[in-house]
């Protein structure tokens, strides 16, 4: 009963993280039709931002949860203005220079902090299930996932900003003759996506630990779970994410973490040949 | 017809260099030299592979390394189990041929449009990267080929004459293995993008609709593209492997996928010579720049230049922006500054013609 | 009573809410020249790429020469003998004219009758000219040509020519004119035009789509008078 519980737990922080890890990446591809290699670069910012702001005193937790994110958030938008907005409409240029971005940002830190993992300890401590102790951080992954989510479907369903969001995801064209103004919706879209990259690398930083090549490990499942999801942001992370973090947390379970990537690969591989628009593509059409 | 003769002109030109290459180099350069040389060129039937699938196919594979890593991983496990080298470096080829097709079949069968492709491709690389790397425990064996995960495998045995285990193929004779395979990569690529086959495929990438409208199957076309080019990284793996007797998991890495797709893209999509070039030209350029740090110079010179992704990342974003096509002067440029022979500068500039005419 | 050469039964296409074609039952005779009239939304080009493999119909048949080709992928019923002549000329742009024609004509013939029926198809749409040069260089109208010679040049049995002469001057659609009449000697052919000249000078029987239906099927004059059919379409058309 107990290693059910702690299963649970467990399969539970691997749709989290899954989640967390995927959903800037889905907001930008969502709204934006951009595929930004250079997402788990990111991801690796956001811990490097949290790491470098904690250790020079300030609070961990405004670090990871307000540093973090402000500060990729920013580059983000740099980004966007600088590379990105030469590139809409040519998808494949894009990524092409999302990758050379992703790229020069892992020379850049290796150049700053060096080729080496740096960390800050989790806080919190560990707590008890019957006989296993299960680190309490995991359970503040799970509620930060679950605030981002709920964020999200409230901003999108409840305010303008979300309104017009919509409006662009079902068609650009539509909303630019709406007097949307499409370059300052996608600023906008490009630092929001880039400053929950950021939060969710910050928030994740004491768990794996950060390096320069850090975003490798990130880049693939979240690709996987964008793409398996499908063109609704909400609801193609959601459900993506609880079917592969299910099915690599039980594939890790019964045998190794190494099966675990392979089995979400294969479990990704023959989703996305049964259903090449995702989940929402067939299922949850009207999801956000 | 002016174009043809344009064609055999250019053709002619490669093979008088490439054997001028291939008879010279050895003569005039001590083995440091020409084992560098040996890599370049192994890198260039790589970036061949990817200059078929990508440039003429118009299939985006972000993962070609994918190929390149099974290709050598194929060859280490086999020639530990077996010995003898022959039916190693062929299941290098097959191997990562069969697996090209396998995910081939799921991508073009499943209709997956361009950009998942891309996509997908480097999430598989990625994912094998991650596999292999975790693979560093004593339990983790194929036969009595350990695979060592992050550590890699070390000595490889090198290739050996067909039959003749007691012969194995020296540095020297790497180079000439090497340099033979890509000449004879680059001429069979042009003899099939000349047959029917290959006229069909540029069709096809040049408008997959009216291909298709015509009676052609796209899917079986880049299926089958997409298998010669596995094969051909697979082979690349191949000696590699041989070339430095080790191969770890960052064959797979994503700086590895990058550098091939940089290799297209600097070079050119649609010729053959361009990524040969690109390949050749960004590996110098990169090994150049790490190497010859000034002595006493400052650190950040380090930090900066022998910085491979930063000086790769900076060429990607460079030539997206401003050269997007791979751009003929850009090549001229390099061209120049690479090599010194007027010929070779002609012929540059000659190829995206040519390749058209292919 | 001959089998007809196509038959569409009960053919339907739904995209989401909209009902783009409905409950077509349309038959074709073996060697019969139609014309498509009808106006823009009406479902023609909806019609056509289902015929083609292009669509996947939501419900309903078509009949080549008897055999379903409903849920068949276009190049499959490409190699049946059906060829389209698409509205936005579809060719290979980065590719010579000779290159265009070779790749449709290398499909059906040998390596050495291609050759032969490439210089007789170019100098068949007057391309001999331009043959070296790049489609995607040339003239809205000489794109036309290239298209209709890349169909032509796989042998169809039953052409779609989706508004041939839209963009040409009075002298080509002359020109085309002349060349569907005689594709028609041998061919089948389902046109579909909005220049009521055009069909004039091709057509016997014309059949007119309305809002995604068969609206009437009678030879071209009887349309021409048809009061129903100028209310919808022809009214400005005729007087302009």
């Amino acid at each position: 009963m107990d290693l059910v519980a702690l299963l649970a737990i467990q399969v539970l922080y691997a749709i989290a993280s899954l989640a967390l890890i995927s959903v800037g990446l889905a907001i930008i591809f969502g709204m934006m039709r951009v595929i930004n290699l250079a997402h788990g670069e990111f991801l690796m910012l956001g811990g490097y931002a949290a790491i470098v702001a904690t250790n020079n005193g300030v609070n961990i937790w405004l670090s990871m949860l307000v540093v973090a994110p402000i500060v990729v958030g920013l580059i983000g938008v740099v980004v966007e203005r600088t590379i990105i907005r030469f590139l809409y409409g040519r998808m494949i240029d894009t990524m092409l220079a999302t990758w050379g971005l992703s790229l020069f940002l892992v020379g850049l830190t290796t150049a700053i902090f060096g080729n080496t993992t740096v960390g800050i300890s989790a806080p919190l401590g560990s707590f008890q299930i019957g006989a296993y102790r299960t680190s309490a951080y995991t359970l503040f992954v799970i509620a930060v996932a679950a605030v981002v989510l709920a964020a999200i479907f409230a901003v999108m369903r409840w305010t303008r900003l979300g309104l017009i969001a919509r409006g662009t995801m079902q068609n650009a064209n539509m909303a630019a003759a709406l007097g949307v103004n499409p370059p300052r919706v996608y600023a906008i879209t490009f630092g929001v996506g880039a400053a929950l990259s950021g939060l969710a690398g910050a928030v994740l930083a004491p768990v794996s630990g950060v390096f320069p090549t850090i975003g490798v490990a990130y880049v693939a499942k979240s690709f996987i779970t964008v793409i398996g999801g499908g063109a609704a942001i909400l609801t193609g992370t959601v459900s993506a994410s609880a079917l592969f973090g299910t099915i690599n947390q039980i594939a890790t379970f019964v045998t190794t973490p190494v099966f675990g990537e392979v089995a979400l690969l294969g479990a990704a591989i023959v989703l996305i040949r049964l259903l090449p628009q995702g989940i929402t593509g067939r299922f949850f059409r009207r999801g956000l | 017809m002016n174009g043809r003769a344009l064609n055999l002109l250019g053709l002619g030109l490669v093979a008088v260099i490439g054997i001028a290459f291939l008879v010279l180099i050895p003569r005039l350069f001590e083995l440091d030299v020409v084992l560098e040389l040996t890599v370049y060129m192994i890198m260039a039937i790589l970036a061949l592979s990817l200059a078929l699938i990508w440039g003429y196919g118009g299939i985006l594979c972000f993962g070609q390394s994918a190929f390149f890593g099974l290709g050598a991983y194929t060859y280490a496990i086999a020639v530990f189990n077996i010995g003898e080298s022959t039916i190693p470096l062929l299941l290098a080829i097959v191997l990562p041929a069969a697996f090209a097709a396998l995910l081939g079949y799921f991508m073009f069968y499943g209709r997956i449009s361009d950009v998942y492709l891309g996509v997908i491709t480097l999430t598989v690389t990625l994912i094998l990267f991650n596999s292999v790397n975790s693979t560093a425990g004593p339990e983790f064996r194929i036969g009595s080929a350990r695979l060592g995960g992050f550590n890699g495998i070390p000595g490889i045995p090198p290739l050996n004459f067909p039959g003749n285990k007691a012969s194995p193929i020296d540095l020297e004779g790497m180079f000439y293995l090497a340099t033979i395979s890509l000449l004879a990569t680059y001429f069979g690529l042009r003899l099939l993008l000349a047959s029917r086959f290959g006229r069909i495929i540029v069709g096809i990438r040049e408008n997959e609709r009216r291909a298709e409208l015509l009676g052609y199957d796209p899917r079986a076309y880049k299926l089958a593209t997409f298998t010669i080019g596995g094969a051909l990284a697979g082979f690349a793996g191949c000696l590699f492997a041989n070339w430095g007797n080790f191969v770890s998991p960052t064959i797979f890495g994503l700086a590895q996928s990058a550098q091939i797709i940089i290799w297209v893209i600097v070079g050119g999509r649609g010729t053959l010579i361009g990524p040969i070039v690109g390949c050749i030209g960004i590996q110098w350029l990169t090994t150049a720049l790490g190497a010859n740090q000034p002595s006493g110079g400052p650190d950040w010179w380090a930090k900066i230049f022998a910085n491979a992704p930063l000086i790769l990342g900076i060429i990607l974003i460079a030539f997206v922006l401003l050269v997007p096509k791979g751009l003929v002067p850009t090549l001229g440029d390099l061209g120049q500054w690479l090599l010194s022979s007027r010929g070779k500068r002609a012929k540059t500039r000659l190829e995206p013609k040519r390749a058209e005419e292919g | 009573m001959t089998e007809p050469l196509l038959q569409t039964r009960d053919l339907s296409m739904h995209f989401g809410g909209v009902r783009a074609v409905r409950h077509v039952d349309f038959s074709l005779a073996e060697g019969e020249l139609r014309c498509l009239i009808g106006p823009n939304g009406a479902g023609k080009s909806t019609f056509f790429k289902m015929l083609t493999g292009q669509l996947q119909p939501t419900h309903g048949h078509i009949l080549f020469r008897g055999q379903e080709i409903s849920y068949a992928h276009a190049h499959e019923i490409a190699r049946l003998g059906i060829g389209i002549k698409t509205q936005v000329p579809s060719v290979f742009d980065g590719l010579s004219v000779r290159e265009n024609i070779w790749l449709a004509a290398n499909r059906i013939h040998s390596r050495a009758q291609t050759k032969r029926v490439v210089d007789e198809m170019l100098e068949r749409v007057g391309l001999t000219e331009a043959a070296e040069r790049l489609v995607g260089q040339l003239a809205h109208g000489q794109r036309q040509w290239v298209e209709l010679g890349l169909v032509l040049a796989t042998d169809p049995q039953l052409i779609l020519l989706d508004e041939p002469a839209a963009g040409m001057t009075h002298e080509e659609v002359h020109k085309t004119a002349e060349l569907v009449r005689e594709i028609n000697r041998t061919k089948a052919l389902i046109v579909v035009e909005h220049d009521m000249q055009f069909i004039r000078m091709i057509a016997k029987q014309v059949t007119v789509f309305n809002q995604g239906s068969v609206l009437v099927e009678d030879t071209v004059e009887s349309i021409m008078r048809n009061p129903q059919v100028r209310d919808i379409y022809l009214g400005k058309q005729a007087a302009a």
